[in-house]
């Protein structure tokens, strides 16, 4: 590291560390500061106009010492934070044993308390320590020299011949037959922790192609669980949200499985010929999972027919088969195609026919 | 003073006993001495600094209360509205800290602002060491380490508000879920691997918290020492000004001046974050409910610093097809988050060294431009901005249609449009304002700064007297340096193409530099004429200079 | 008042200034600004043919001309047979109707209608067509709701556009979903009854009752909760949370690094 040259003005300076550390130290070169412009103009980078109480034999060069009246004013105010910051410490303390918590509205005055008594002594030793610096610490206006950062060419010569004089020492680059062992050896342990990744989960293989409705799996309302009847079902613009019966709380299912139940009268749907069986008297069931990037594609708007995904705002048109009609989604929602089941109550006729969800390599065209 | 302190017998014999181990007392004092120029645009970097050590304190804390596993228990506890609901240990013990700690929620708070703090001083720094260029020769590699540390600490503060499994974040990994799915080939793998199987799955909190409190943090603390030890190296660049030059750095020393101020702003960033912390709510998870797949809420965006990345994948058309009707790829969600991701990051990494490759400046630079004084690479840095901030933006595109009474549709229209105009139109004004910048400064440097006083001449005529500028701020102006041009022509005389011109990219290379260097303005050898005359007489003797400030 | 003039030389005389004016500026603003009182839906009563006569006077005068003279509706308003006396009640006790500038959704606004009007209305309107009943006020009392059950179903079925706090989002075109902030128990059942406008339909056998109890106690429970984290930023999530962060936090951080790096006035 070579940053500390520094170089005296000459002669009306005392040298800038104030110790005289001059000549000192067992034949090492003398450290000297350097204060810039020329020692013929003011020795002061500032304004010619300063002018200082302070005699000019203590100052050193870019230290210019703040006035004493002053810096007994300043280092009462500095002294006066420090004492609040203390007081509000010893406050922090008190507050923490004094306030509980254990509900919402004592959480709250909790926080207030410890929040206003840490962030008081935090501010007040700031500002203190900037009013330290400011008033009672000197004005720097301090010279440091750079030194280029690159070697000296003979550095750099002396370096590369050591380098590879003992390259050639090694048996290194004289050696092709060592050294492509050796890349060879390395090789493999390089691949090992990947290798080592393989058991962090299974393979997909056709997870993602299946939910777990089925024929004859009831549809029951999330929350309730309450199976539902599509005679009670039977408000036009009508939704909410169910699930397959059994699987309340499997979330992993429930990630693929949730479907979005929307009641519209029967007239309104325009639907393509291989999917009119699969509503009930204008009920029709939708995957709930945005075929985008899988968030809930949950917001219905009951007079435009549009279901519309709020993350990215991926909307659909629930008259059309879920048909795109804005934003990112590459394809429509899958339909479950329900019927009832003896008693009325709705239930699916059998899995999706093609998978729920964002799109995947594997996926491929589906016929809609 | 008068009398200096010559030490006490307690810190002196402390002193020798290291210095007797350690041969510390040259090299210490050598650092101590150490110059840190002056400037508050200097201090950003410390925010982020001290924003980090804020998070290892109160990360620490946290690590001994959260639970990180997705088992489900039944709650029963301090937040009566949530009694009786399954939700997982995770949520729980995050349930826990917040209502049943002392202080728990007080940490959470600070530990989650001052991730937001950090990042976007993070932010504000880098776009500092840009316009500035600090980034040039010799700091190119603090630079690439800077943005490496960008993109990691951006995925740390995603995975950090993930760990509390609640609804919002949990929708966010969903949405990473997705993403990865849309990678060709591999991206079921890469999605059951991650996720140890289908989403939501076991595993994915407890693989994000070890990311988050071990590899991750470590990773970071050697790149920070790394930006650290080339910053101590190198030493702190300066503005340009009166006695200095890229030999010299002028300031204040370590030792107790700068010392003393970057310890106040250490209490100054955790008290702004105790602030913060106090009295601004942030990440209330007990009103978004825990996770689960069925459910989501209306405006949900994740922090701030995932914000372009949300834009990004609203703004995108639904373009998906499929090859040979077996493989489908989805551009609609591979080209925002993956490519527009990477190509951010990549152009952020590689600046420097393609700065470099167009104004072939090999120089070492430890002067600062000012903005204006490099209006190319400054207009170019608006450019940049105005891409992410239009992304950033379009990431909360409903809560901007919702409180400023917006059709939403219209609001993802404008940022489709506005992507491609708006960058380019900021790119053409500031590069303008720049260069006015320039002229201006000129005007000054030749005709003084306008006093105040007005005097009345003998003819009647009132002027304004123009005072000469200081000594300080001419130096400071005038301490541009001129973009360097690449030397020589296309060609020498013989038809033989100059050094790096050859091929299609050596004539890219050509015109880029004549882009990045015409209309430069010298403002240097200026001598001031302006003293106390409105300037008038001068406009005919100076009229070749007049017509030159006008030129575009 | 020498030590007044004298005080006003000190550097922080400028800074006094601006905070007591802004503090001001601040207490006149939210002492004058008036906010809306919630109207409370009128509970319901029977009918009687009195009502359903003075509901038609008001109904040809203040209705009639965009829903038609007998409820069929016409190309401003949609026809009324059938909706019922809740949804009047909700859309005239909110302010919704009568309807002032036709545009791609109906505010709350200031009740014009109000008291026994109310009722009388809905008595008319329901005559016309049957619908959904005023629910009674123990139909929809939250003190009977089980607010566990209503986080799930909110969650599921309502937050989606009205936000997990019901604060409120966007929805297409112009339209949105409402803040529930000042919404009444009774209010908010007659809203899930009747769907009103864009809003889907929960007949009482999908949500029964109960279920719609649970709802509204879990809306009324988290909108009268506090916020133990400090001020709420509106409950709107890390939207506002970054412009606080980067506002409040960035700009105070880098007032204080100019603070200590300011040039110096001269001593």
């Amino acid at each position: 590291m070579t940053d500390d040259n520094e170089k005296n003005t000459g002669g009306a300076e005392p040298n800038g560390t104030g110790n005289g550390s001059g000549n000192g130290h067992g034949g090492r070169r003398p450290r000297r500061v350097i204060g810039t412009p020329a020692p013929a103009e003011s020795h002061r980078l500032l304004s010619q106009e300063r002018e200082h109480e302070e005699e000019p034999d203590i100052e050193r060069a870019g230290i210019h010492p703040r006035p004493e009246k002053s810096a007994r004013r300043a280092e009462k105010i500095v002294a006066l934070f420090f004492t609040l910051a203390f007081l509000a410490g010893i406050a922090f303390i008190v507050a923490y044993w004094v306030l509980g918590v254990h509900s919402p509205e004592k959480t709250r005055i909790s926080n207030i308390g410890l929040g206003a008594t840490l962030t008081i002594a935090l501010l007040a030793i700031a500002c203190g320590a900037v009013v330290w610096v400011r008033r009672i610490m000197p004005e720097y206006e301090v010279v440091q020299e750079r030194h280029p950062l690159n070697s000296t060419p003979e550095e750099k010569k002396a370096f590369a011949k050591y380098f590879y004089s003992n390259a050639d020492d090694s048996g290194f680059t004289k050696r092709p037959l060592l050294r492509r062992t050796m890349m060879l050896a390395m090789a493999p342990l390089g691949l090992l922790p990947i290798v080592l990744l393989r058991d962090t989960g299974p393979m997909p293989k056709n997870k993602l192609r299946h939910t777990v409705w089925k024929t004859g799996t009831r549809l029951v309302i999330d929350g309730t669980n309450a199976p539902i009847k599509a005679s009670e079902f039977d408000s036009p613009g009508g939704i909410i949200t169910v699930i397959p019966e059994g699987y309340e709380d499997n979330l992993d299912e429930l990630a693929k499985a949730t479907v979005l139940l929307i009641k519209m009268r029967p007239e309104e749907l325009e639907l393509p010929a291989d999917k009119q069986n699969w509503t009930v008297d204008g009920i029709i069931a939708y995957s709930k999972i945005c075929t985008h990037v899988g968030c809930p594609a949950a917001l219905y708007e009951q007079q435009t027919h549009h279901i519309l995904c709020p993350c990215h705002q991926s909307t659909f048109d629930a008259r059309k088969a879920a048909k795109v009609i804005f934003g990112p989604a590459g394809h429509p929602l899958p339909m479950l195609p329900i019927t009832t089941d003896a008693e009325g109550y709705l239930v699916a006729q059998s899995d999706f026919h093609e998978p729920v969800g964002p799109s995947f390599w594997e996926r491929g065209s589906v016929k809609s | 003073m008068s009398t200096g302190t010559t030490g006490n017998k307690a810190l002196n014999g402390v002193g020798n006993y290291i210095d007797d181990r350690f041969h510390v007392a040259e090299g210490l004092k050598r650092n101590l001495k150490k110059v840190f120029p002056d400037h508050w645009s200097f201090m950003l970097g410390e925010i982020a600094l001290y924003s980090f050590i804020i998070l290892l304190l109160t990360g620490v804390f946290l690590t001994l209360f959260f639970n990180p596993s997705m088992q489900d228990v039944v709650y029963h506890g301090a937040y009566s509205k949530l009694n009786g609901m399954k939700m997982s240990q995770a949520y729980e013990s995050t349930l826990k800290i917040s209502f049943d700690v002392r202080g728990g929620l007080l940490i959470r708070q600070i530990h989650h602002w001052a991730a937001v703090i950090m990042f976007a001083s993070m932010l504000v720094h880098m776009l500092r060491v840009f316009f500035t260029g600090a980034f040039r020769k010799p700091r190119e590699i603090n630079w690439v380490i800077g943005v490496v540390m960008l993109t990691l600490v951006m995925v740390e503060g995603l995975f950090g508000y993930s760990l509390p499994d609640d609804l919002l974040s949990g929708m966010g990994l969903r949405i990473f879920e997705g993403v990865l799915l849309s990678i060709p080939v591999v991206g079921t793998y890469l999605q059951m691997f991650l996720f140890g199987g289908e989403f939501p799955g076991h595993d994915i909190i407890p693989r994000l918290y070890s990311l988050h409190i071990l590899l991750i943090p470590g990773i970071l603390l050697a790149l920070v020492g790394a930006h650290f030890m080339i910053l101590w190296h190198q030493k702190h660049t300066q503005w340009p000004g009166k006695g200095r030059t890229d030999q010299n750095v002028i300031g204040g020393p370590m030792y107790p001046a700068f010392m003393a101020k970057t310890g106040a702003y250490f209490f100054f960033t955790f008290g702004v974050i105790g602030l913060l912390s106090t009295f601004a709510q942030i990440n209330p998870i007990w009103l978004y409910g825990p996770f689960t797949p069925t459910s989501i809420s209306a405006g949900s965006q994740p922090d701030f610093y995932m914000g372009f990345l949300e834009g990004v994948l609203r703004i995108f058309p639904a373009w998906e097809f499929t090859i040979a009707g077996h493989y489908t790829v989805t551009l609609s969600v591979l080209i925002p988050a993956l490519l527009i991701l990477g190509a951010i990051f990549t152009v952020l990494g590689v600046y420097p060294f393609v700065e470099a490759w167009i104004t072939g400046d090999k120089q070492e630079h430890h002067v600062l431009d000012r903005p204006r004084n490099n209006a190319t690479r400054t207009a170019f840095g608006a450019f940049g901005i105005t891409v992410y901030g239009l992304f950033w933006l379009c990431g909360s595109n409903d809560i901007l249609a919702e409180k400023l009474d917006i059709s939403l549709y219209s609001t993802t229209w404008f940022f489709r449009v506005a992507i491609f105009v708006l960058p380019v139109l900021m790119f053409i004004a500031v590069r303008r304002i720049c260069l006015g910048l320039q002229r201006r400064d000129r005007e000054m440097l030749a005709h003084g700064y306008e006093s105040g006083i007005i005097k009345r001449l003998p003819s009647g005529e009132f002027i304004e007297v123009h005072k000469p500028v200081s000594e300080e701020i001419r130096a400071h102006v005038e301490g541009k340096k001129v973009i360097p041009a690449l030397p020589g022509g296309e060609s020498d005389a013989n038809g033989v193409p100059a050094p790096g011109s050859k091929g299609p990219l050596g004539k890219l290379r050509r015109r880029l530099n004549r882009a990045y260097v015409e209309n430069d303005i010298s403002l240097s050898g200026i001598e001031s004429h302006g003293d106390g005359h409105g300037g008038h007489e001068e406009l005919e003797s100076h009229g070749e200079r007049e017509r030159e400030l006008t030129r575009d | 008042m020498k030590w007044f003039t004298a005080l006003r030389r000190r550097p922080i005389a400028g800074y006094a200034v601006v905070v007591i004016a802004l503090a001001l500026v601040g207490v006149a603003y939210s002492t004058l600004s008036s906010g809306g009182d919630p109207a409370e839906a009128a509970a319901a009563k029977d009918a009687s043919q009195q009502d359903i006569a003075k509901g038609k006077e008001i109904f040809d005068q203040t209705c009639a001309t965009c829903h038609g003279l007998n409820g069929e509706g016409t190309k401003t308003g949609p026809s009324l047979i059938g909706v019922g006396a809740a949804a009047v009640d909700f859309q005239v006790s909110t302010g919704r109707m009568p309807a002032m500038n036709p545009g791609a959704q109906m505010p709350r606004k200031k009740p014009v209608i109000q008291g026994e009007q109310v009722n009388q209305l809905a008595a008319y309107v329901a005559s016309l067509g049957g619908g959904p009943a005023v629910p009674s006020s123990d139909q929809s009392d939250p003190k009977s709701g089980n607010v566990q059950l209503g986080s799930q179903l909110f969650m599921a079925n309502c937050a989606q556009c009205h936000n997990f706090a019901g604060s409120g989002g966007a929805l297409t075109e112009g339209k949105y979903a409402p803040s529930l902030k000042e919404s009444s128990p009774t209010q908010i059942y007659e809203a899930m009854l009747t769907g009103p406008q864009s809003m889907p339909v929960f007949n009482d056998s999908t949500l029964k009752p109960e279920q719609k109890r649970a709802i509204i106690a879990y809306v009324t429970q988290t909108r009268s909760e506090v916020n133990p984290g400090g001020n709420g930023l509106g409950r709107i999530g890390p939207v506002s949370e970054g412009l606080v962060g980067w506002l409040a936090g960035i700009g105070l951080l880098v007032l204080a690094a100019m603070w200590i790096t300011a040039r110096q006035r001269e001593q």
